[in-house]
């Protein structure tokens, strides 16, 4: 059994690359995901971790030293938010278009206009089409556990696709929680080598990153596709190997008191425990709410949200995202999601903690409300809604 | 053409490409423990259709402006393997690519001091995309975004000096080149690569297509250039321009006109009247720009 440690979400990923061995970090400062290249330094010029760390001068370059390490068979880690993902967002499609393996803590965060360091979704959601797998951490332990699984799931040769991990910005990466920190022996057992298929070797000289014309560019992408359907598989069977190793439990979407639930919550990030306490005060009022977490987005968990679907009269989800002219995404990927059942729930979107407005128990009542109101009318009124707003002038 | 050529016939350059041919004498002396980092631009498109490819030494292409940064990663990831021993990283780029959009990655790349030798390939605009304007694109060129007309002579500006702001990076070592001086180049390539930390090659890579000149006069353009002083052929170890080193001293320089009129980007410099204001700006800014290299090589006696 590992060692308890009370750390921010931050140091949590950073001890993740360093007892997955990581072998290069390219990295590039961005609040509130800079403490992992510190750390990392500090692991470095202390002897604690023997690796390459790579200070290039953007996150573009950072991205691209990532693909060029991984190309030549190193294991990479990195860490960015916000500006900086969208930046490196060009080299994020390449590094999955070839097949590497790098995986990325997003300590997720609001995108400018106006600047905002605090925290939602959109720097990842943003990503969802980049090709990446992608996982949200409810706490700091999450996200230690996500990180060293992510580098086990992307390297499967059935994947070979990079992840990311993301991490609210300030709620998770600067706030300390305790962490169990397994021990490096048990790491190495979970998480072994790399062993690169391709590599840019002299001895066996390859191209990589070629032209591809139409002849042949749409089978590259449907392998990509098909390396992300295996990654269902995949991700299944490695939470269940983590499970037996430190006894942690995880699951794509993880359900609380949905049994008999006329409306559940859907949510991602740190809000779900919120949700939960609002879940468990309602429930004492007699309302028939639960809640559901989903911790991977991409490859998007079809089956448990319609198993989950087929729970609930309103399936109300809390998306920590807006797409402008649509609503929010994770609301738009369970409708689609959804399209072909037969039964389905009313569907609900409510637009939450955007640029790191708090949210409360009492926005998760409000949530409850307008659904049980949908139930009572036989009807969704209105599809999206935005949660405590302020006035507009 | 030898059958140990790293760079092999096949690739889907233009007849008379000037690059192409620099790039075999390029790898002809890096050999084949040469790892090489390529950005977009004509050499990779016309190189690696898939499932085909000119490369017989291991390769890559991410994007466009970030070859330095990509030859960073491997540079470091080779270390940390145990496998750089021996190993010679090249970056590849066009002067689009090196000049403008992936001039941050390189200065980048320079400033952490990565063993590796950058190599330009100086064709003097945006080819693969057609011939547009670029920061090395030369005073007076037409481009299909700097189009001569009635009131244009062509591109305002002049061409960034590119070899001298990389070698102001303080840089192992620093030189230019054309396919035209075989020898000079291949020995430059060789210092580069021998040289302990970054090292940067500027090469002459004239372009039928997009300077449109008959394919045949490739090699005649990058003697030409030479020739009238237009390219300077020089190499520098450090950043003290004043240390800098010609390894070509035209015997007597040509008159610009002969090189700026077998090309027809200049042919509105000629017709339909003669543009002398224009040809003698040109000319009197390379008398200056050789006036001061005398004065530098008297001072070095
Ligand atoms: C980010 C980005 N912007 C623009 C392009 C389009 N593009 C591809 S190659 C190229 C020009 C290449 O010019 P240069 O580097 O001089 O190489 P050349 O083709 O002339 O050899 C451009 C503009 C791109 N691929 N990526
Ligand atoms: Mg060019």
């Amino acid at each position: 059994m590992g060692v308890k440690q009370v750390v921010k979400g931050n140091f949590a990923t950073a001890v993740a690359a360093k007892l997955a061995r990581v072998d290069v970090v390219p990295a590039y400062p961005i609040t509130p995901s800079t403490l992992f290249p510190e750390q990392i330094s500090t692991y470095i010029a202390n002897g604690e971790m023997d690796a390459e760390l790579l200070l290039t001068e953007s996150e573009h370059s950072a991205m691209s030293a990532a693909i060029g390490a991984s190309a030549s068979g190193a294991r990479v880690a990195t860490a960015t938010a916000s500006q900086g993902l969208k930046l490196m967002s060009e080299m994020l499609f390449i590094a999955s278009g070839m097949r590497l393996p790098i995986v990325t803590a997003v300590g997720n965060r609001a995108l400018s206009a106006p600047i905002n360091i605090w925290c939602d979704h959109q720097d990842t959601i943003a990503e969802r089409d980049s090709g990446w797998l992608q996982f949200y951490a409810e706490n700091n332990q999450n996200a230690l556990d996500l990180m060293l699984m992510a580098f086990k799931i992307s390297e499967d040769r059935r994947v070979l696709l990079p992840s990311m991990v993301g991490l609210d910005a300030f709620v998770l990466t600067h706030t300390m929680e305790g962490v169990d920190v397994p021990l490096q022996e048990e790491v190495d057992e979970f998480l072994p080598p790399y062993k690169p298929v391709y590599t840019l070797d002299v001895k066996n000289p390859m191209t990589f990153g070629s032209f591809g014309t139409p002849a042949h560019y749409m089978e590259f992408k449907y392998q990509q596709w098909e390396a992300m359907e295996n990654a269902q598989k995949v991700i299944d069977e490695v939470f269940s190997e983590f499970y037996e190793k430190f006894g942690r439990k995880y699951e794509k979407v993880s359900e609380y008191r949905t049994d008999d639930a006329d409306i559940i919550i859907l949510t991602m990030g740190s809000m779900s425990g919120t949700a939960r306490a609002a879940v468990d005060s309602m429930r004492e009022k007699g309302i028939k709410v639960g809640a559901a977490k989903l911790t991977v987005f991409r490859p998007f968990p079809f089956r448990e949200i319609k198993d989950l679907s087929r729970k609930a009269k309103v399936l109300a989800v809390a998306d920590r995202n807006i797409s402008f002219g649509f609503g929010g995404a994770v609301f738009a990927e369970i409708a689609g999601a959804l399209i072909n059942e037969k039964e389905k729930p009313m569907l609900i979107d409510f637009i939450i903690g955007l640029g790191g407005r708090d949210i409360t128990q009492e926005d998760f009542y409000k949530i409850a409300e307008i659904s049980k109101d949908a139930i009572d009318k036989g009807k969704v009124e209105k599809m999206v809604h935005w949660i405590n707003l302020r006035e507009v002038q | 053409m030898a059958s140990d050529e790293l760079f092999t016939s096949g690739h889907r350059g233009c007849a008379g490409c000037g690059m192409a041919a620099a790039v075999r004498m390029v790898l002809q002396e890096a050999g084949p423990n040469t790892i090489v980092a390529n950005a977009t631009g004509c050499l990779e498109v016309m190189t690696t259709a898939y499932p085909e490819t000119a490369w017989k030494i291991p390769w890559i292409h991410a994007a466009f402006e970030n070859a330095a940064a990509v030859a960073s990663g491997i540079d470091v990831a080779l270390k940390k393997l145990g496998k750089r021993e021996g190993i010679n990283i090249l970056a590849f780029g066009g002067d689009g690519g090196t000049y403008d959009i992936g001039f941050q990655a390189l200065s980048g790349m320079l400033e952490r001091g990565h063993n590796i030798t950058y190599v330009v390939f100086d064709n003097e605009a945006y080819m693969n995309t057609g011939i547009q304007r670029c920061s090395s694109t030369p005073f007076a060129a037409s481009t299909t975004t700097s189009p001569a007309g009635k009131f244009s002579i062509g591109k305002k500006e002049k061409k960034k000096p590119i070899a001298s702001i990389v070698a102001a990076h303080d840089i192992a070592y620093t030189a230019t080149a054309t396919i035209a001086n075989y020898r000079d180049l291949k020995k430059k390539v060789r210092k580069a690569l021998d040289a302990e930390g970054p090292s940067f090659i500027q090469i002459f890579s004239p372009c039928p297509t997009g300077w449109r000149y008959p394919s045949e006069l490739t090699v005649e353009l990058s003697r030409m250039a030479v020739e009238t002083g237009i390219f300077v052929l020089w190499e520098l170890e450090g950043s003290d321009m004043n240390k800098i080193k010609v390894t070509y001293w035209p015997k007597e320089r040509k008159p610009v006109e002969e090189y700026l009129k077998m090309q027809r980007r200049f042919a509105h410099l000629f017709k339909p009247e003669k543009k002398t204001d224009i040809l003698n700006k040109i000319q009197e800014e390379v008398d200056e720009k050789w006036k001061h290299l005398e004065e530098l090589n008297e001072m070095a006696r």
